[in-house]
């Protein structure tokens, strides 16, 4: 089966930003998305994760460009202030047209 | 005094919070299922909405304007006084001063029940319509201090519709405005058929209460440790700030005609800190404001302050200013 290369941009974020970022991924390109809860500590350990609520990873799979774009606006926005972690990997999907 | 105190540290709820602090303390690996304390807070919320909307049905404008008014005026006085003694007397900075002025600026209900039964248990009746009064002191002290907030520290805004949508749309509002409305239109007949189980004075909303109250102290458990992170200035506050709003709810709502009941439970919403509505919208709003303070202080501090010894205190502070032996 022919697959097609694409990017997925993986978010961790505080649960309270999960209704904003889905709008703002929309916003940038992103035709849909994928949402996780889970638990975790990072640098800034429990203190900023601990307004009620799971962490939420949120994983979408996109174009170059607009991962690029989703990279750039959360680095923006987000990391000053914010327990949030951002990567891209390559994926390889089958029926690539879905996504961009 | 010491016997109102007494009997209040003897209750059931009191001693459920304990024993929830004692087990996260001891590092239990007991925690209530978040399915069931969901499930526990919309039962309670959502019985004191229709039984607050039950009894507004018998509420005349007269008997409810002045405590309606100065209800408000609580709500828009509380969040500038903590805001003021956080940011000149405690140098705090902006974002942090104004994000905790947001936390007591807002009501925690479960204080407000605390004291809902407290007084029933003391025998001074409350007036029928403080449900109606909680909802009326939700809203405005969050946005007052998220406005000095955003105006002082420069933080990038996000739209003003978001935020009042997040605040008018939360749990607490939409089971308890709803639950006034639907208890209200349905009258008396009706309500007798579900009596029974929403009762916010029968032993099923009580005994819920208590499982609730294990939780809070899971929760205040969890936060003991970050109490050495806040410092004695804000640990000072967390107890004094409560008893100086909740003199002035006890005060003016004495003046406003309420009884010694419904004066003391004034003076609990006054006194007591959101940690529901609250964090989320100071999160999302004022980011820079440090969450550790904000939590500490409402979970930890002034919630077991308000139901183990302020709302006692509180009663008594109703009861001389009405001039009760």
């Amino acid at each position: 089966m022919n697959s097609t290369p694409l990017k997925m941009v993986v978010i961790v974020a505080e649960p309270v930003l999960e209704t904003r970022l889905v709008t703002e991924l929309r916003g940038l390109g992103a035709t849909g998305f994928s949402i996780l809860e889970g638990r975790g500590e990072g640098t800034r350990h429990s203190h900023a994760t601990d307004v009620p609520g799971s962490n939420v990873r949120i994983e979408t799979i996109v174009s170059d460009e607009v991962a690029d774009l989703i990279m750039a606006h959360v680095s923006e926005h987000y990391f000053a202030n914010y327990s949030f972690m951002a990567y891209v990997t390559d994926v390889a999907v089958a029926r690539g047209a879905k996504y961009v | 005094m010491n016997e109102i105190l007494r009997v209040n540290l003897l209750s059931p709820i009191a001693l459920a919070f304990v024993l929830g602090v004692v087990a996260r303390v001891i590092r239990s690996e007991f925690s209530l299922p978040k399915e069931i304390y969901q499930g526990l807070s919309i039962y309670l919320l959502w019985s004191l909405g229709l039984q607050g909307g039950v009894e507004l049905a018998h509420a005349t404008f007269d008997e409810i304007a002045r405590p309606a008014v100065v209800t408000l005026l609580i709500g828009c006085i509380t969040p500038i006084s903590a805001y003021l003694t956080l940011r000149y007397f405690g140098r705090f900075g902006e974002a942090d001063s104004a994000g905790i002025a947001a936390h007591y600026g807002s009501v925690s209900a479960v204080t407000f029940i605390a004291a809902s039964t407290f007084v029933k248990g003391m025998g001074a009746e409350p007036e029928g319509f403080m449900p109606t009064l909680l909802t009326l002191l939700e809203s405005p002290g969050i946005h007052i201090a998220l406005a000095i907030g955003v105006m002082r520290s420069g933080s990038k805004t996000r739209p003003t519709s978001e935020l009042l949508h997040e605040v008018f749309t939360g749990r607490t509002m939409v089971l308890l405005v709803g639950g006034l409305i639907v208890g209200f239109l349905i009258g008396e007949k009706n309500w007798s058929t579900i009596e029974p189980f929403y009762d916010t004075k029968g032993a099923i909303f009580r005994g819920a209460l208590c499982l609730f109250m294990l939780e809070m102290g899971l929760l205040a458990g969890a936060r003991l440790g970050d109490l050495k992170k806040v410092g004695p200035f804000l640990l000072a506050f967390g107890m004094i700030m409560p008893l100086v709003h909740g003199a002035l709810g006890a005060w003016l709502g004495s003046l406003a005609g309420l009884s010694v009941g419904g004066a003391t439970m004034l003076a609990a919403m006054a006194a007591s800190a959101s940690y529901i509505a609250a964090p989320p919208a100071v999160r999302m709003t004022l980011p820079d404001a440090n969450p550790t303070y904000y939590l500490t202080l409402s979970l930890a501090i002034t919630f077991p302050f308000n139901v183990l010894v302020g709302i006692p205190i509180y009663f008594k502070l109703a009861q001389m200013t009405q001039g009760v032996p």
